[in-house]
């Protein structure tokens, strides 16, 4: 059994690295997580699709208001400072270049940056949202994930099979296993867990991993 | 000048077989729920409209509002970004059958085409879906270096949407989150049917909040406690 990160802990590691004052958007599902593991002292402003900045924490069951959810239809509370604004604002926000990071889930990453986590190819319903526009938008887009599928098989790739999300637009990998940085179209190793030789982690991605620098060990709080 | 309708039904009697209708809301927030029953009440009784060609950003939840729209065949086309929803049985049985359209658009470019649709201007470039499916047979265009794609106007015979407060001139103002699409679809139909919770003279509402200028409105029609989709669909709701 290969030790590995809970996706809270995952969420936490890539918490670490939102700035003071960043405006940040988390995809729908486990990316959500991200914001409850914000370094203290540090305030990060959330943007949500569907017009607001600056929301928080869900409300107590029974006490939703409807006219105030997040992009995952999920009731949310506002902070001080919020502010509301139609689709076509919102999306400028994320087109125009306004957000400091998104942070995104994903099928498959390969090692030129390309993503894929809107659809499993032929079969079922489509379903885009705003991936797409994310990932074109936000100055930093990172991805969190597992670092293989649950067959086993590798998330990062030389390249990737399923339908692609955006082109050369991931910059960051956070998985269980590692920290990886794309750079010049290659996987950059930057920290991976401690107790896992580079050649383990090396035989469960799918792309080739560079070291051309330190690699610092991944150390993540319980949670 | 007074665009206030007395009814539902009134308000909605109009809108034809074959209509473009653009329906505001994410999801269950900014949904003109009574407005969308109010055309499946007339679409029972008369057999019309039928054909609709609906803009939306889902597919419906449950078995109210957009998806009991869906539900009753009225339906031949959805332009969407996201058909899922906790329950989007109605529109995935149909859309896995063959029987209804779908044409997929990401969220952030349908908006902007709606936008855009609204302000006179045919097509524009983006960056989105560059590369990827949803960018095939489409034209692209470098700018400073970086390919873009081309993306067209969305314009409708009809927009349904829900605001907060309107006056009788048609100037509205939203709820909270409930904002979302509704505002740019005002824009882009030729025309615009709002349901509001209340409904109050010229002046009684400051210029300074206006969010959709009554020149982007139509028809008003109050609907003073209206339904929420969320709370529907906790009750297992049918429409009808």
């Amino acid at each position: 059994m290969i030790p590995k990160l809970s996706n809270a802990q995952i969420a936490w590691r890539a918490a670490q690295d939102i700035e003071d004052g960043a405006y940040v958007n988390l995809g729908i599902g486990f990316p959500e997580m991200v914001a409850r593991y914000q370094p203290e002292g540090r305030e990060a402003i959330f943007h949500t699709e569907n017009g607001i900045l600056n929301f928080g924490e869900p409300p107590a069951e029974g006490t939703e208001d409807w006219d105030l959810i997040n992009a995952g239809k999920k009731a949310v509370t506002l902070k001080p400072g919020a502010a509301f604004f139609h689709h076509a604002d919102s999306f400028a926000m994320v087109r125009g270049g306004h957000l400091d990071v998104a942070i995104l889930g994903a099928y498959q990453v390969a090692e030129n940056g390309d993503l894929a986590n809107w659809s499993v190819g032929a079969g079922g319903v489509p379903a885009v949202g705003g991936a797409m526009d994310l990932v074109h938008g936000a100055k930093r887009v990172a991805v969190i994930t597992e670092h293989v599928t649950k067959k086993g098989e590798p998330k990062l790739l030389s390249r990737c099979t399923l339908p692609l999300t955006g082109v050369a637009c991931v910059t960051r990998v956070y998985t269980s296993l590692a920290v990886i940085d794309i750079e010049g179209g290659r996987f950059v190793l930057r920290e991976k867990l401690p107790s896992l030789s580079l050649d383990a982690l090396q035989s469960l991605t799918g792309g080739e991993l560079h070291v051309p620098g330190p690699v610092t060990d991944l150390i993540v709080p319980e949670l | 000048m007074d665009k206030t309708v007395g009814s539902l039904a009134e308000a909605v009697s109009r809108i034809g077989d074959g209509a473009h209708v653009m329906i505001g809301g994410f999801g269950g927030s900014g949904a003109p729920i009574e407005l969308i029953h109010a055309l499946i009440d007339r679409y029972r009784a008369t057999g019309h409209p039928k054909d609709l060609t609906v803009i939306n950003n889902n597919a419906g939840n449950g078995h109210v509002g957009l998806a009991a729209l869906i539900e009753q065949r009225m339906v031949k086309k959805l332009i969407c970004s996201f058909p899922r929803s906790a329950d989007p049985k109605v529109f995935t049985d149909l859309y896995l059958a063959g029987e209804i359209e779908l044409e997929l658009v990401p969220q952030g470019t349908l908006a902007e085409r709606i936008r855009a649709g609204g302000a006179g201007i045919p097509a524009f470039y983006t960056p989105t879906a560059y590369g990827t499916d949803l960018a095939r047979g489409k034209k692209i265009e470098e700018f400073d270096g970086r390919p873009y794609v081309q993306e067209r106007w969305l314009k409708a015979d009809v927009a349904i949407v829900k605001a907060y407060r309107a006056d009788r001139h048609g100037n509205l103002v939203y709820s909270k989150a409930a904002r979302n699409f509704n505002p740019l679809m005002c824009m882009a139909a030729a025309h615009t049917i709002v349901q509001v919770e209340e409904i109050v003279e010229p002046g009684g509402i400051d210029p300074e909040v206006v969010v959709t200028p009554g020149i982007f409105v139509q028809s008003v029609v109050c609907v003073t406690d209206p339904q929420q989709e969320e709370d529907l669909n906790r009750q297992g709701a049918h429409h009808p």
